[in-house]
């Protein structure tokens, strides 16, 4: 089916389903241990690299052999074909870029047409961008003013050749090639995504942010970020998604592995805006995550800042071990289910070290058919002397077709571990509506008004370019669910 | 200024307004009384504009224009004004963004200019200090954790912000104790500026001793079944309503 009929198709809200006209060069459909290979070798990779691939193969061959798929998600979908999707699709020419000049004027136009101006003179300031394009980073900005402060902020296939050591170091050190079925996947096959790397006692001078854009058809997007933070530094990093309405299913297995040492802290912020199906459920992405922060060191603190508000499925659990001592971990999660969207999403905090503490607001959204889970862990392990967890869950149904569903599992095995859990379940009331009405404000504006109220604590902890997107895209999201 | 004709309304297919007939001209305040259940919070919300209260008959008019044909935030927009008896709460959303946003809708129908976040700060600072409320509320989530008097005092504010010509007051005195009734009072006493009308609806005659009314009305049963001047509300208060009920057959 051609775009244009799907598009008519689509609800007209989704705003990114578009394509770009652009030659790509892609891998045949289908998984192998040729086409890990293949990948491999497109990429230059060392040979520990290819090895550490191909172990991650096996291993998920064997799970797939055995039918070791996920199933306790709330989420329910067809089977999913591994040997139908293609594992990288890039644009030509292969990139190696020095300056703008060498990108294709067309990726140009679909991220300034997205919002996100590469061109010098465009930029958003204050923040740097690696713009990634299907299976590859095509630029990432403002390199020369974060190698200053001996910022490494690359593409990681850009970091395997220049900084080995690191991505040795630190690859699948917090989430293992075995960790989990899509993870395994991904440590296959992942293609690119954004390597950071903090100098110890430096804070990073601006926001890093990493732009996925999913353009080719019939492929998946397997991208692998790992950000470092040395001891004592600090960096504030987002990422946003969006791609083109399609009437397959396509899927985006990630994975992103953070490391804070001593007294180094790192706020990752998502904006998750990925082609979500048409109200009847057809098409949309797959978003299956895997997402960790290792608080290695004392004192350190990760908090994960999410606003979810696309992909006809997510399944993804942002989640911190706090190993050192006095460490800290933060969930703050909005998201979004509407038409026949699934979202069951959540986090993991591990307490390990000595006094730790973890902070977790989830606000879920459901509208329309839309089915929003939370699913939590809190886990307190032997030694984890003081260790503090509040936890909040908050859910918000609009009309009475909707789910919205908490599933916390708290496991402590400290006695001195102080765990708090709270919940509700609210409706859009007839009477909030009205009384918004009666002050002026049109219906729709009404419904917004109240949603934005809704996810507040969670919204303004968003850098400010950011929390204004995140209102907005809830906002057109919501468009034509009022009652 | 409104002309209400043989009103009959509904609400999930139960009639409550039976036929209610009532005139308000400029510059003047009505009264209405009525027992509980008699109708009187469903005929403000009826010409407020409320979802789900059905009009089956009649007609309303507001300076000429048929007030029934619009919805509620069209009517909020021509200078109809509803002090609810229970305000309600939205959580997470700040009462002056909130104010702002009505604020500027209002303007916007008007054709006139809105105003940017300072200077609507400035508008509404001097607004609450009008109406003797601490300016920090106005930073607060709307009427979330507010206790019954603040809430009563936080629609005062909004009243003096938007500057209604119609202003219907569903039980503004209900919860507030003699004090914050006499502040309450005298803020809505000072906004009434010429060319303001007011709607009353209590069930009690103790506000009106601040507000004197011209007209004061009663309503039993979805029907005006008395209508007089300040001494009928000291009739009632004196008697209840048991005579009335009895006149109109109930």
């Amino acid at each position: 089916m051609t775009n244009r009929t799907v598009q008519e198709l689509a609800e007209q809200s989704y705003k990114y389903g578009w394509t770009t006209e652009v030659e790509e060069e892609s891998a045949p459909p289908g998984l192998s241990e040729e086409i890990v290979r293949w990948i491999s070798e497109r990429k230059g990779e060392p040979e520990w690299l290819l090895e550490w691939r191909l172990k991650a193969f096996r291993h998920f061959m064997r799970l797939l052999g055995d039918a070791q798929l996920p199933t306790w998600a709330n989420v329910s979908h067809p089977p999913i074909d591994f040997q139908r999707i293609r594992y990288y699709a890039a644009p030509k020419p292969k990139l190696e870029l020095e300056s703008l000049d060498q990108v294709d004027a067309e990726i140009l136009k679909t991220y300034e047409k997205l919002g996100i101006p590469l061109e010098e003179q465009k930029r958003l300031a204050g923040v740097a961008v690696d713009a990634i394009f299907d299976s590859v980073s095509v630029m990432t900005t403002a390199k020369e003013t974060l190698a200053k402060y001996g910022v490494i902020f690359s593409s990681v296939s850009e970091a395997v050749k220049e900084h080995p050591e690191l991505v040795k170091k630190y690859l699948g050190s917090v989430v293992p090639h075995s960790d989990n079925f899509y993870a395994t996947l991904n440590s296959a096959v992942f293609s690119d995504g954004s390597f950071v790397y903090i100098p110890p006692g430096v804070r990073c001078p601006l926001e890093l942010s990493t732009y996925f854009r999913i353009n080719a058809e019939g492929s998946g997007q397997f991208e692998r970020t790992l950000i470092i933070a040395d001891k004592g530094s600090y960096v504030s990093y987002l990422e946003g998604c969006s791609a083109p309405m399609r009437d397959e299913n396509q899927l985006h297995a990630a994975v992103v592995e953070l490391v804070a040492l001593d007294d180094a802290e790192i706020k990752y912020s998502t904006i998750q805006n990925w082609y979500p199906g048409d109200d009847n459920g057809k098409g949309g992405i797959y978003n299956f995550v895997t997402k960790r922060g290792k608080c290695a060191g004392d004192r350190s603190r990760i908090s994960w800042t999410q606003v979810e508000t696309g992909s006809a499925i997510t399944w993804k659990y942002p989640s911190v071990l706090l190993q050192g001592d006095h460490s800290t971990g933060e969930f703050y999660s909005v998201a979004l289910a509407k038409g026949r969207q699934q979202a069951d999403t959540g986090t993991k905090m591990t307490h390990i070290g000595k006094n730790t503490s973890s902070r977790i607001i989830s606000k879920g959204i459901s509208a329309g058919h839309g089915n929003n889970t939370y699913r939590g862990l809190v886990k307190v392990m032997p030694k984890a002397e003081g260790a503090v967890n509040f936890t909040q869950c908050d859910s918000l149904l609009i009309g009475d077709q909707c789910g919205a569903h908490t599933v916390p599992y708290i496991e402590v095995q400290n006695r001195s571990a102080s765990v708090e859990h709270e919940a509700s379940t609210t409706k859009v009331s007839e009477d909030q509506l009205f009384y918004c009405q009666q002050r002026g404000l049109a219906r729709e504006d009404a419904q917004s008004v109240i949603v934005n109220g809704f996810v507040r604590d969670v919204v303004k902890r968003l850098p400010l370019e950011f929390a204004v997107e995140a209102d907005r895209l809830l906002e057109v999201n919501l468009e034509g669910t009022v009652g | 200024m409104l002309e209400v004709r043989g009103l009959h309304a509904e609400v999930n297919g139960v009639e409550i307004l039976k036929g209610v007939d009532l005139s308000v001209g400029v510059d003047e305040t009505h009264a209405i009384m009525g027992p509980n259940g008699s109708g009187k919070s469903t005929l403000a919300y009826v010409l407020a504009g409320r979802p789900g209260y059905e009009v089956t008959a009649g007609s309303v008019t507001f300076d000429g224009e048929d007030l029934l044909a619009l919805p509620a935030e069209e009517r909020a927009r021509r200078g109809l004004f509803l002090s609810f008896q229970h305000p309600v709460e939205i959580p997470g959303v700040r009462m002056d963004h909130f104010l702002r946003a009505g604020y500027n809708e209002l303007r916007k129908s008007a054709g006139e200019e809105q105003l940017d976040p300072l200077k609507f700060d400035r508008l509404i600072r001097s607004k609450a200090k009008a109406v003797e409320m601490e300016p920090t509320m106005t930073k607060r989530a709307v009427n979330e954790g507010f206790s019954g008097g603040e809430k009563k005092r936080n629609e005062v504010l909004q009243m003096a912000v938007l500057e209604p010509r119609l202003r219907i007051l569903d039980e503004i005195d209900s919860g507030l104790d003699v004090d914050a009734l006499r502040e309450v009072a005298r803020g809505i006493t000072d906004l009434s500026v010429p060319g303001t009308s007011t709607i009353l609806v209590t069930h009690y005659d103790r506000i009106l001793s601040y507000l004197e009314p011209d007209h004061v009305h009663v309503l039993i049963d979805g029907r005006i079944a008395r209508s007089g001047g300040r001494a009928l509300a000291k009739e009632i208060e004196e008697r209840g309503y048991d005579w009335l009920e009895a006149g109109a057959g109930v």
